[in-house]
């Protein structure tokens, strides 16, 4: 039996991962990868504690989470067309004029 | 300890795979990397006794939002983007502070207290099957975050096809 401190330890790893690669990249499509790292992190947690705890609450929780960040992916990559259209980079240091 | 072993692989390749994540030029790389970590994760879940969730990781994560990543990755210029240098300047700014992030939360799990356990032991899921509880509390106590998941799905379709949609000369 895998004790649940393993998989809490496992999600804060995948989660500081996500953290990083959101802070130190500066490509727009990582930087939505890492939110998606930060979400999976975050449901391996919640459904451990589902496991662990006997309560299905945690993946009904873990299941509006990927609903969540389905809607949000498709919003965001909306969005990085958007940009494309005006201006053909992906990093988001170029992106910097924002009228209209 | 067979057991054990399993969850040292899952967790060895899902960190490492993570990392490579992060960490590629080529953005249609980290796309594939991602794939494959996603599979891993979703054995995790089987792993977990949960495996409606592991198919929806599979099918909505590996199925659907990646193919949205590829398609956006093969959109843009990936000459331009191998030319320049992946990390920003002062990556050590944000390596520290994820660094001080995990150790903070390594610390507070260790007085993690674990509390009651619930009513759906591994009898009684095994009985009625995994989907059938979690349809069950989905359609009776969580009908009303359902239906406000559906709006959400709803306001992401609709602002997709806005913002990405050519816009018309009057």
């Amino acid at each position: 039996m895998v004790p649940l401190n393993w998989y809490i330890l496992l999600s804060a790893a995948v989660f500081t991962i996500g953290v990083f690669g959101f802070l130190s990249r500066r490509n727009i499509i990582i930087m939505f990868m890492s939110i998606e790292l930060m979400l999976n992190a975050v449901n391996i947690s919640l459904i451990s504690f589902s496991h662990y705890l006997q309560d299905m609450r945690g993946q009904i929780l873990a299941f509006f989470v990927i609903a969540v960040a389905a809607s949000e992916a498709a919003i965001g990559l909306a969005i990085v067309i958007a940009l494309f259209r005006n201006k053909a980079t992906a990093h988001v240091d170029d992106i910097h004029e924002m009228h209209g | 300890m067979i057991s054990q072993l399993f969850f040292a692989y899952f967790a060895f390749a899902i960190v490492l795979l993570s990392v490579l994540v992060i960490t590629r030029k080529n953005p249609v790389h980290s796309v594939l990397w991602m794939l494959l970590l996603f599979f891993h994760i979703a054995s995790l879940y089987l792993f977990l006794n949960a495996e409606f969730m592991a198919a929806i990781q599979i099918i909505v994560y590996a199925g659907g939002i990646l193919v949205l990543f590829l398609f956006v990755v093969l959109l843009m210029n990936i000459r331009e983007e191998l030319r320049i240098s992946k990390f920003i300047g002062a990556w050590p700014t944000g390596f520290t502070f994820a660094a001080g992030l995990l150790v903070v939360i390594t610390i507070s799990v260790r007085s993690f207290v674990a509390g009651p356990q619930g009513k759906y032991t591994i009898d009684l899921i095994k009985k009625e099957s995994n989907i059938k509880v979690l349809g069950k509390l989905l359609y009776t106590d969580f009908l009303f975050p359902f239906e406000v998941a559906s709006l959400i799905l709803l306001v992401a379709i609709v602002g997709a096809i806005v913002l990405a949609k050519k816009r018309v000369k009057s």
